[in-house]
């Protein structure tokens, strides 16, 4: 067998461990789900429960929410720190990774802490409860959306399309809305689901300040019956792929827009 | 008053001066290029034109207005950028109107506007395209005319064609050229290409390390360079090591043959060692050139498509060499290798330099 047929082989070998690592806990617990009689009881009745589609819903309001509180801070700060204080990139990068050091568990504790007593007792109400969920959420999307926001600046030439617009005379709100927002689509949407993901997964913070929230409604389904919790996962992973395979082809059109400065 | 006015600019980053009391008055419609090599400060200035940057020191007036402190969104100032800018998501049409439509120009009237200067451009049918669609070439047009679309009192060209290839680059300076008088707009060229500079410009502002070393037409600072720098940098030149003979009339010795300079020699004394600078154009094979008279056998014939260069050697086997250049006559044949030879040159032509100044570019000799 010659060099190059080898290293293909090598390479696919891997790809299929990698892709199997994945595959396999999926195609456990979806065959599990299938253990239910009948086969598809477990999605029937996930399925005509209320507390699915309420929970579900909730889930993805508050992370609609936080995806827009997350993009308000993530873009304009990502884009101010690379415009004008480069030398502030690897604090604001630590920070951004603090939510991988700090557990949820605590995270939460500390919110309870803080919150339920005056002046601030946003516990003592259902809307007070979800803005902390919020505010919880966006500090955990840190790391996802200033990863893509900060990568997708890297492929456009900030500094020069800031310059060129402010030329014609915009401001810099203009300038955000009209040049770098919109450069930053696909980014911003990687960022976007990725946070997505992890708010409808999320089960301790949410469980912890009393939200019904899909996370602590997977756990409570899951301690009297066996098939549904499976099902319920399986489904809101199918949502998400869903939701990912949008960003692809979203990000299909915008890819080809890329400037490349030079001659062609 | 000039209609765009520099006094005393001057920028500082930390201890390093980038740019150190630079000085200019360009009058209305006027095109001045900014000419030197990489790091002399001259991207800088523009920018302190257009505002990216600001002055440690001095003014900057527009039309009467002082705009040194104004934001760049304020001074009315349209730039080209080297990397062209377009905004990617964006039409061309869309590239070139933001300006108008930033100013709330009316749908209508953004619509006319883009339309005329897509035409001027030469690209009626690209308006819809994006600039990922659009070659190099193209893509700096649609720039320019972005910058023209907000009728800046100003515009700024920063190496705008140094990322195309040669021929691009020789027909699209004579269309920014060619815009440019027809909109009549004071405009600031920043390029490191010498012939760029000499052949857009009404007047050339050379510079190095920061400083100005001389500000004229393309042919004053070709003919008549007022530095070491600007006679090395501009154009190509042959540099010889000579000997004062006397410092008072110019009189000078290369390599045992003596030749007079164009003015008093003020850079050494009589026995002193200068350098003289000779433009190879400005030598003639044979002695109707001038009154300078250089002897020696050639040493090599380049033929160069129009022109031919010669290079003569002026004493012994190790001796300074000259090179002349010629244009190429097919009725004529160019003397022999080792053939003795007598060029010459007149006076003017021969401009002394510092001892030892070293060629900042295309020394043709050297010695």
């Amino acid at each position: 067998m010659n060099q190059p047929k080898r290293s293909r082989l090598v390479w696919w070998v891997v790809f299929l461990v990698g892709v199997s690592y994945f595959a396999l806990p999926l195609l456990g617990t979806f065959f599990f789900s299938l253990q239910a009689q009948p086969i598809y009881a477990g999605y029937t009745n996930i399925l005509k429960d209320p507390g699915f589609y309420n929970s579900l819903l909730y889930s993805f309001i508050v992370g609609l929410i936080t995806i827009a509180v997350s993009i308000l801070i993530i873009v304009p700060t990502a884009f101010w720190v690379r415009l004008k204080l480069p030398w502030l990139r690897p604090y604001i990068e630590f920070i951004t990774l603090l939510p991988f050091v700090v557990p949820p568990i605590i995270l939460v504790f500390g919110l309870l802490n803080t919150y339920s007593h005056p002046p601030f007792r946003l516990t003592a109400s259902n809307t007070g409860s979800d803005v902390l969920l919020v505010a919880a959420y966006v500090i955990l999307s840190f790391p996802y959306m200033y990863r893509a926001v900060d990568s997708g600046l890297r492929t456009i030439d900030v500094r020069t399309l800031t310059e060129a617009s402010q030329s014609l005379g915009a401001g810099w709100v203009r300038i955000m809305w009209q040049v770098i927002f919109p450069n930053l689509r696909v980014s911003i949407l990687s960022g976007a689901f990725l946070t997505l993901a992890i708010v409808v997964g999320e089960y301790t913070i949410a469980t912890f300040l009393g939200r019904h929230a899909f996370g602590p409604y997977l756990s409570l389904i899951g301690g009297n019956k066996a098939y549904e919790p499976a099902a319920g996962s399986l489904i809101s992973f199918g949502i998400t792929w869903i939701a990912m395979g949008l960003l692809t082809l979203i990000g299909r059109g915008s890819r080809q827009r890329v400037q490349v400065a030079g001659a062609r | 008053m000039s209609f765009l006015e520099l006094t005393g600019i001057q920028k500082r980053f930390g201890e390093v001066a980038a740019v150190a009391d630079f000085n200019l008055a360009a009058e209305r419609g006027e095109f001045v290029s900014f000419l030197g090599p990489s790091g002399c400060g001259k991207t800088t200035t523009l920018r302190m034109i257009a505002g990216f940057e600001q002055p440690t020191a001095g003014t900057i007036v527009i039309d009467g207005a002082d705009v040194t402190r104004r934001p760049p969104n304020r001074r009315n100032v349209g730039m080209v950028f080297q990397s062209y800018a377009l905004f990617p998501n964006m039409t061309v049409g869309g590239n070139i109107g933001f300006g108008l439509k930033v100013r709330k120009v009316s749908t209508d009237k953004v619509k006319a506007k883009v339309a005329e200067l897509l035409t001027m451009i030469h690209l009626p049918d690209k308006g819809d395209r994006y600039p990922y669609q659009l070659s190099g070439g193209q893509q700096q047009r649609v720039a320019l005319a972005r910058a023209l679309a907000i009728e800046p009192q100003v515009l700024l060209l920063d190496e705008p064609l140094s990322a195309l290839d040669a021929k691009i680059r020789v027909a699209l300076r004579k269309e920014i050229r060619s815009i440019q008088r027809q909109f009549g707009i004071t405009t600031v060229y920043v390029t490191h290409d010498q012939e760029e500079a000499l052949s857009l410009s009404d007047r050339v502002v050379v510079m190095s390390e920061g400083r100005v070393e001389q500000i004229g037409t393309p042919a004053e600072i070709y003919n008549f360079p007022a530095t070491p720098f600007v006679a090395s940098f501009v154009g190509t030149l042959n540099l010889v090591n000579a000997k004062v003979i006397e410092a008072a009339t110019g009189r000078l010795s290369v390599a045992g043959q003596e030749v007079v300079a164009a003015k008093p020699i003020s850079e050494a004394h009589d026995g002193g060692s200068v350098t003289l600078a000779l433009r190879p154009e400005s030598i003639e094979l044979g002695e109707g050139g001038g009154s300078n008279r250089f002897h020696g056998p050639i040493e090599d014939v380049s033929f160069l498509g129009s022109i031919v260069r010669m290079r003569l050697r002026l004493d012994g086997t190790d001796g300074p060499t000259i090179s002349l250049d010629t244009f190429n006559d097919p009725n004529l044949n160019p003397p022999a290798i080792g053939e003795i030879v007598t060029v010459s040159f007149p006076r003017e032509s021969s401009l002394v330099v510092g001892a030892g100044t070293k060629p900042e570019i295309d020394v043709v000799a050297e010695a």
